[in-house]
Formats: structure tokens, C-alpha cells, sequence
């Protein structure tokens, strides 16, 4: 039995005098990982920044419609968004740690939050760490600057950075897609293990990513939710036409 | 083909005329230093950089005219920097890029850059010691005259005023160095705006901070017009011990021994010795921009 964590109903967004999404209308169930493809400009990160309104910080970005998390409408007046932003974390397609050290990436989102108690910290930072799977990797040099990890590093790094805030929903918007392959492989095998606690949603470009790691996907195109169904089927029997052209390569 | 002789000679005049006017620029800051170096270095001790001058100013050294010098640039550098930062904060951080209000202060901050100094000066005056000044006297000390005329606070908030653009244009310049993934990443962690330009933006442009707070100390330093009306005095027998006091500066000093010195040749060596101790100190203060300049810079390129 899956129950639904985000759901959106007839949702439009403009940018400016474009418009960029059209009627989305989507359930995306909890603690599983769902995929959105597309071609580039389809709007499925347009989508996803929806989810925690960091659209907000574009000019001309007006929304239409009703996306809920769990039956909340977060664009009601009343929400807070700082307070959305704390539930619905999110992993940046270019890693993009602070210039401060591993450790203090880490309690970034905790500090914000009041917390200066230097055990719970520590706590909440080994926990994060082991959880992004990198504190093997990390756990003798935590004072030095986050800026000397590799990039995949950099990149579990911030997905550390994302659960120490203790969010139920993760939203990532191509975390690997500026990755070597291995590093893409631990990326893909840490999302994996992360859906028993957390809500995933994430954008790819990498169909084979997407059929690997999700457990639904959603093909964009054009601004339009032309399909959602199980990764399975989307993969090998999709109901539209366009679906299939892409998953198939024949454009985008 | 043979060259045209009369378009080679043509060639090699234009060159040598441009290539002339550009060592003439050399030439003129090469013999300004010159002179200045040679003719202070003898007059630099310890003793002239630390003494009052003696002797109707005619002998002795110039320690006033320094201790007011980076008073003055101390106390400016308090009222100006916090202000220019904030106000660069509210351009790049909350303003949006092509609101009517952002524009305005845009044009208000070019427009306080090309004010002349002396016309600071003149404001200072009216503002400061004629108006704010005079209200203090009037509301505190019953009409006692002691606000109401030249100091060195009212001297210091006239060159914060002229310093300000410069404040403003490089922390600005230094707030938008730090990246905008950052400030998403913060958002996006449940930080406030202010959270995030407290603890990520800013901490990532106190270089940038650093540089606006020199560069705006090196033009105070230098600076006489803004000061003539507002605090600085010919000679004061004692160092100023209260924002009401006048004060010496080097600027001013070099105006003073070579104009209205009684003996206009006796002081000479005094002029050179105070003229490079400010050459000096204003080198110093530009180098060490162009340091922390370039170092953002490379930084940005990163």
C-alpha cells in the first residue's frame, strides 16, 4: 500500500509571457523514488524546484493550480517557506558546497535552525555523513575545507548537507550529470538505500539512471506530463507515442 | 613590392608620437617621486614622525598632523562602511535588478562620486556643524557653542559621505562574486534571506569589504576640501581627546607650512618629509587594495 506524499492538481506555471508547465497533474507516492525525463527544456526541473518553491526566487515565475504535500497546499498564503524548505531538501545539479569546512557544511542547516549544542551537532553530522554514505571517506579530516573533495565527494557531501536538516522529501535535480561514472554509480546506489527514509524525487537526463533507480518516472515534454506510470512500464510499454520515441532515442 | 617611404616614415612617427605621450606619463609620476623621495628622506626619523612641530612650525615634526590623519580615517571608516554595505547588500540582495528604486540609488551613488570634494565640504558645514551642530547645542547645552562648530566627528561624517560610493561600489562588486548556487544551496536548507547573507554571502565577500574600507581610507587620507570647513585646524598644541575636539592632518599640514608658513624656505624639508610620509602611507593603502583586489579576482575565475 503506497501513500502519497506530493500531489499536484491542474498546475500551470508561467515565466513571464511563457508559458512553461501546463496542466501537470501528478501523485507521487512516499518513500519511493520517482523519476521525471524529458528532452532539456521540457520543464521537469521547472517541475521539481516547484516542489519547494525555490521558484520563488525567479522574477516573472507565476503558478496556477494547487501542489499539496501531504494534503497541505504550499502555495496557500499561510505557508511558510522556510519552513517547506526544512521538509523538502534539495540536491543542486552542480555540487555546490560552502566554503567552510566538511564539518560545518553539515551543521549549516542545524545552526540555522538554533542548534549550537556542540554534542548534537556532532551527532547529527557523523549520522548525515554515514547516511550519504562519505564518512568513511571523511571522518579523519571533518575541519578541512569542503572545497578539496572531489566532486563526486562534494556531491554526497551535499546530500549529507540535505539530511542533517532531517527533510522527508529529497528533490534532485541531476545530481550526477556532472560525474565520472563511478561516482554516478555510489550517487545511484545511495539514493537507492536512502528511499526507505526518504521521499525521492529526482530529474535525469540519463534514461538508464532513471530505469535503474526509480520506481516511477514521468516523461516531460514541452511543458506537458505526457506519461507517468511504474519505471517498468514506461520503459518497456509505454502507452504514448512520445514516450517511446524518447525512452527509444529517436529525439532528444 | 618596395615599401612606401613616406608611408613607413608615416608608420614610425605615429608610433613614436603615441609611445612619447605614454613614457611622458611615466616620466611625469618617475620625477614626482623623485623629487618627493629625495627631497623627504633626510627629514624622516623617528623623532620628526613622532614629535609636535616646535617653533612657530617651523621645526620639529608632524606627529598631530598623523594621529589625525588615522583618526580621521578610523572614524570615517566606522560611519561609512557599515553604512556602504548595507546598502550594497539591499542593491544585490533585495532589490530587484531593474526597480525603479534601485536605479534611483544607483544614479544617487555615481552622482556622489563626481561631487566635487570642496562641495562635501560646503555640505558639511551647513549639515552637519550649521544644522545638526547648532539643534545639539540648542537642545542640550542651552545654546552653549561647543557642536556648533568644526571637530573631528563632523570632519570624519564629511568624508564618510565622500567615501561612500567607493564603500558601496566595491562591496557590491564583492557580494556578487559569491555564487548563486550558494545562495540557493542555503535557501533550500531552510535558511532565511538574512540568514543566508549573514552566514554564507558575507563571509564570502570580506575581502571585497576589506578592499572598499582601503580604498575609501587611501581617498579620505589624502583628501583636504571635505575637512577645510569641518574640524581640521592650522595648529593645535594638543592631540584631540574628544569627537568635539579640531584636529591636524598631513593633507592639510603640507597646504599650511607651504603657504602660510612665516618662513616659507626654513620649512621646506618639513614640507618634503610630511609630503612622503602621506605619499607613503597612501601607496601602502593602494597596494594593499590592488592585493585583496586581485585576489578576488582569481577567486571569481575559480
Amino acid at each position: 500500500m503506497t501513500v502519497e506524499k506530493i500531489h499536484t492538481e491542474n498546475m500551470f506555471l508561467h515565466y513571464g509571457t511563457k508559458l512553461a508547465l501546463k496542466d501537470i497533474s501528478i501523485k507521487i507516492p512516499e518513500k519511493k523514488v520517482t523519476a521525471f525525463i524529458g528532452p532539456s527544456g521540457c520543464g521537469k526541473s521547472t517541475f521539481l524546484r516547484s516542489l519547494n518553491r525555490m521558484n520563488d526566487l525567479i522574477d516573472g515565475v507565476k503558478i496556477e493550480g494547487n501542489i499539496f504535500i501531504d494534503d497541505i497546499n504550499i502555495y496557500d498564503k499561510n505557508i511558510d517557506v522556510v519552513t517547506l524548505r526544512k521538509k523538502v531538501g534539495m540536491v543542486f545539479q552542480k555540487s555546490n558546497p560552502f566554503a567552510k569546512s566538511i564539518y560545518e557544511n553539515i551543521a549549516y542547516g542545524p545552526r540555522i535552525n538554533g542548534l549550537n549544542d556542540k554534542k548534537q551537532l556532532d551527532e547529527i553530522v557523523e549520522t548525515a555523513l554515514r547516511n550519504a554514505a562519505i564518512w568513511d571517506e571523511v571522518k579523519d579530516r571533518l575541519g578541512d575545507s569542503a572545497l578539496g573533495l572531489s566532486g563526486g565527494q562534494q556531491q554526497r557531501l551535499c546530500i549529507a548537507r540535505t539530511l542533517a536538516v532531517n527533510p522527508e522529501i529529497v528533490l534532485m535535480d541531476e545530481p550526477a550529470s556532472a560525474l565520472d561514472p563511478l561516482s554516478t554509480s555510489k550517487i545511484e546506489e545511495l539514493i537507492v538505500q536512502l528511499k526507505e527514509n526518504y521521499t525521492i524525487v529526482i530529474v535525469t537526463h540519463n534514461m538508464q539512471q532513471a530505469a535503474r533507480i526509480s520506481d516511477n518516472t514521468a516523461f516531460f515534454y514541452l511543458g506537458e506530463l505526457i506519461e507517468y506510470d511504474k519505471t517498468k512500464k514506461i520503459f518497456t510499454n509505454p502507452d504514448k507515442k512520445q514516450t517511446e520515441d524518447y525512452i527509444t532515442g529517436r529525439f532528444g | 613590392m618596395i615599401k612606401s617611404f613616406r608611408k613607413n616614415i608615416k608608420g614610425i612617427l605615429i608610433e613614436g608620437l603615441t609611445l612619447s605621450s605614454a613614457l611622458l606619463i611615466i616620466a611625469i609620476i618617475v620625477v614626482m617621486i623623485v623629487v618627493i623621495v629625495i627631497g623627504g628622506k633626510n627629514q624622516i626619523s623617528w623623532e620628526f614622525l613622532t614629535s609636535f612641530p616646535k617653533d612657530g612650525m617651523t621645526k620639529g615634526g608632524i606627529f598631530p598632523a598623523i594621529y589625525g590623519t588615522a583618526l580621521l580615517v578610523i572614524i570615517m571608516s566606522v560611519a561609512a562602511v557599515p553604512f556602504g554595505t548595507i546598502t550594497a547588500i539591499y542593491l544585490t540582495e533585495y532589490a530587484k535588478e531593474n526597480a525603479i528604486i534601485a536605479k534611483v540609488i544607483r544614479f544617487a551613488v555615481r552622482t556622489l562620486a563626481v561631487i566635487p570634494s570642496i562641495i562635501y565640504g560646503l555640505f558639511g558645514l551647513g549639515f552637519f556643524i550649521k544644522f545638526v551642530g547648532v539643534q545639539m547645542d540648542n537642545t542640550f547645552l542651552g545654546g552653549q557653542l561647543k557642536w556648533g562648530q568644526p571637530n573631528i566627528l563632523w570632519a570624519s561624517l564629511t568624508m564618510a559621505l565622500l567615501t561612500l560610493p567607493v564603500v558601496i561600489v566595491s562591496v557590491e562588486e564583492a557580494l556578487k562574486t559569491v555564487p548563486k548556487d550558494l545562495r540557493a544551496a542555503s535557501l533550500a536548507l531552510g535558511a532565511t534571506k538574512w540568514q543566508t547573507i549573514w552566514r554564507v554571502v558575507l563571509p564570502g565577500s570580506v575581502s571585497g569589504i576589506m578592499t572598499g574600507t582601503i580604498l575609501a581610507v587611501s581617498r579620505g587620507a589624502g583628501e583636504v576640501a571635505p575637512i577645510l570647513f569641518t574640524g581640521v585646524a592650522y595648529y593645535v598644541a594638543t592631540l584631540p581627546g574628544s569627537f568635539s575636539d579640531q584636529f591636524m592632518v598631513l593633507g592639510y599640514h603640507i597646504y599650511v607650512m607651504t603657504t602660510q608658513s612665516a618662513n616659507v624656505d626654513q620649512t621646506l624639508p618639513i614640507q618634503f618629509g610630511t609630503t612622503l610620509v602621506l605619499l607613503a602611507l597612501t601607496f601602502i593603502l593602494n597596494i594593499s587594495a590592488i592585493i585583496l583586489r586581485y585576489r578576488i579576482r582569481k577567486k571569481k575565475t575559480n
